[in-house]
């Protein structure tokens, strides 16, 4: 029964964390992107619980809470941590139009199809045959870090940037092992709260957030 | 009994962190960052001694190794900490605030992560020290709380942060290599074996998004943009621990990687990368460095130049090894010196800008004399051993058929020399305008000691073949290499 249903299942969480990652792109509230990012988070972690279960290791199922409270509840309410009215007017403006922006997400999907299929061979295995979406979401996450220009919008760039790795790493190897993947987390979430207070502190010293403000120090 | 001793440089910092939050200790408070360097310093000479006895420590269920490597990286770590803290030592008065204390435990917590680095045994457990490190110095880059630190603290943690993600990528593929055969593992020992039957696919795609993700922590060329900004706008002491071991410990990572690749695809694909990244480096830093108007940035470019070159070094191979491995202890001890003494200036001065300081030498000898001795060491004049390590460097590039790409460093190193004269000329020579009375000021505004032991060990290391000569040789032979 189960194995009937596990490439389905594969194909769903993967396709769950790819149209996330084109939506972010679309959508410039800073709300809409954040609940976004809890989404996605919550379909890695349904990924990694598909393949512990198929794969009969109870260690991945312990794996894949451990990225539903960081990546899918976690990370997000460090991000959304302010006044709900506040933070519901926040606009990104971009420097893409929304049109060119979802065009280069198309050719970017396109590309990581391509450049795994020539590079590794997409094997027969449904996770082999997902793995490109792990690849366009690091590349979607590049997009969203250059072509942003508030400090939080670039934030949630990179964690996007970091879900593609972690889908990568599932994907391709089925996990590396808790204690590591407990480290990285740690790691990320700390770098995303000291993120986080660095935005806070330019906002009281620039009255924004935007990075462009930063270009004081060049040669 | 030995393998205790690999626990020293870790728990130690944390140890001496968690003492530096407690209320009440500002009295010793300063002192929390030397004793953190001390420590690790201590701990890294007994591992030296140990691995020359031919033993190889290890612990935590072989997740920390000290080979001879890890054991002379560990004791630079600590040499050059000692440096920077020591020479960078705050006031009694300043040590009493609330900054204070997490200055100095950010300081001793930089430095565990430093050392769990080098001392790891899995390429995951060192990725998640060198992120550490980022974690650990992005309050100390933004410490000063100015629009410019803030600035200079945000791309560092951007930018450091993205890169070593993608070093995790590569990482990734790699471990993804080991699961195709008989034992999964990230444990560089088990993976440098030369039997394993890696996917030289993956290990190709793997080897080259983790060279080039701790390359951008390296500061090599063309990811180095957070280098100047954020060298120039930390506390010296920062500064002169990012430059002088911070760089090398990824430069540590990206030798690790290296012998890994070399087994399975050979040294061609990663000669190129580094060779490029080190060429470009060099290049950025000469055109950079002609017109620096900032003593800080001057220092910053200079050290993309020294990795620049040390890089070509890793692209090289095991002819070069040794002279790489002194060339960081030679680069890191001066520039914690240099950095220091910029502090003091910057402090003194009251300006960052060269053009603004003049006449040093005339006003200021007790600063500007180990200024010239210091800037003449990292511009490669003997006896200081990064004259012998650049030779070192220059001779194994010829030796090996790379003679174009050392050719081409040579030239560069030539117009960065002429940079650098004309640059420490203008602060240090001269007169002072006339008309303004001064009296010579011949206080080292700070500690004289840690300057002195720092160019004296510089200027000594390269003449001792026993048994800074034989260690070197061991830590090549770790990497896969007999010279």
């Amino acid at each position: 029964m189960f194995e009937n249903i596990y490439p389905q299942l594969i194909g769903l969480c993967a396709g769950a964390l790819l149209l996330t990652s084109a939506l972010m792109v679309w959508r410039h509230s800073l709300l809409a992107s954040i609940r976004l990012l809890a989404l996605q988070g919550i379909a890695l972690a349904a990924l990694v619980a598909v393949i512990g279960i198929a794969e009969g290791e109870p260690e991945l199922v312990l794996v894949s809470l451990l990225i539903l409270s960081v990546k899918g509840i976690g990370l997000p309410w460090v991000l959304a941590y302010q006044s709900k009215a506040s933070i519901k007017q926040i606009q990104e403006s971009p420097r893409l139009n929304p049109t060119a922006a979802l065009l280069t997400v198309t050719l970017l999907t396109i590309l990581s199809y391509i450049v795994v299929s020539r590079v590794f061979g997409l094997g027969d295995s449904s996770t082999g045959h997902a793995a490109p979406i792990g690849l366009a979401m690091v590349l979607i996450g590049f997009l969203l870090l250059i072509s942003r220009r508030r400090a939080r919008s670039q934030l949630i760039g990179f964690l996007l940037l970091d879900n593609g790795i972690a889908t990568i790493t599932f994907l391709t190897s089925g996990g590396v092992p808790i204690l590591l993947e407990f480290a990285f987390s740690l790691d990320v979430l700390l770098v995303v709260l000291i993120l986080h207070v660095f935005a806070s502190r330019m906002r009281t010293k620039f009255g924004g957030t935007a990075v462009d403000q930063l270009r004081e120090l060049h040669d | 009994m030995i393998s205790f001793i690999l626990w020293i440089p870790l728990v130690g910092p944390l140890a001496l962190a968690g003492f530096s939050l407690l209320p009440g200790t500002f009295a010793l408070r300063r002192f929390v960052g030397v004793a953190a360097s001390s420590a690790v310093l201590i701990a890294g000479l007994l591992l030296v001694s140990a691995v020359l006895n031919g033993a190889v420590p290890e612990t935590g269920g072989g997740m920390l190794r000290a080979d001879a490597l890890s054991a002379y990286m560990i004791s630079v770590v600590g040499a050059v900490g000692l440096i920077a803290t020591w020479g960078g030592l705050s006031s009694a008065a300043s040590s009493r605030t609330k900054v204070a204390a997490s200055y100095e435990a950010l300081i001793a917590l930089f430095l565990a992560a430093m050392s769990l680095a080098v001392l790891a045994d899995s390429i995951g457990l060192m990725w998640a020290a060198v992120e550490a490190t980022t974690i650990a110095t992005a309050f100390l880059v933004g410490h000063h709380r100015t629009g410019r630190s803030l600035e200079a603290a945000w791309k560092y943690v951007i930018l450091g942060s993205v890169g070593v993600a993608i070093a995790l990528l590569g990482i990734g593929f790699i471990y993804a290599a080991s699961v195709g055969t008989d034992t999964p593992t990230l444990s560089w020992l088990l993976l440098s074996q030369s039997n394993l039957g890696l996917d030289p696919a993956l290990i190709t795609a793997g080897g080259a998004l983790a060279v080039l993700g701790f390359a951008t922590k390296a500061g090599l060329a063309p990811m180095h943009s957070w280098l100047p900004d954020a060298h120039s706008q930390a506390p010296a002491p920062v500064s002169g621990l990012m430059s002088g071991v911070l760089l090398s410990v990824a430069l540590y990572a990206i030798l690790r990687i290296q012998s890994i690749t070399n087994l399975v695809i050979g040294p061609e694909f990663l000669r190129i990368m580094l060779s490029v990244g080190g060429l470009l480096s060099l290049l950025v830093a000469a055109s950079l460095l002609i017109r620096q108007r900032d003593y800080k940035r001057m220092l910053a470019y200079s050290s993309i130049e020294h990795m620049g070159l040390m890089a070509i070094g890793v692209a090289i191979g095991p002819a070069a090894l040794p002279s790489v491995l002194l060339y960081i202890l030679g680069h890191g001890l001066i520039k914690a010196t240099l950095f220091v003494i910029s502090g003091r200036i910057l402090q003194v001065e009251g300006t960052p800008v060269i053009s603004d300081v003049r006449a040093l030498l005339v006003r200021r000898p007790g600063l500007a004399i180990p200024w010239l001795i210091a800037m003449a060491a990292i511009v490669g004049f003997p006896p200081f051993s990064i004259f012998f390590s650049e030779i070192g460097i220059i001779m194994a590039g010829w030796s090996v058929g790379l003679g174009g790409v050392v050719a081409a460093a040579l030239v560069l190193l030539l117009v960065i020399f002429a940079a650098f004269t004309r640059l420490t000329v203008q602060m240090t020579i001269g007169a002072p305008p006339d008309g303004v009375a001064f009296t010579p000021d011949y206080s080292a505004h700070g500690p004289r000691l840690p300057i002195i032991l720092a160019l004296a060990t510089t200027a000594t290391v390269a003449f001792v073949a026993e048994p800074v000569g034989t260690l070197l040789l061991q830590a090549t032979a770790v990497l896969g290499g007999t010279n």
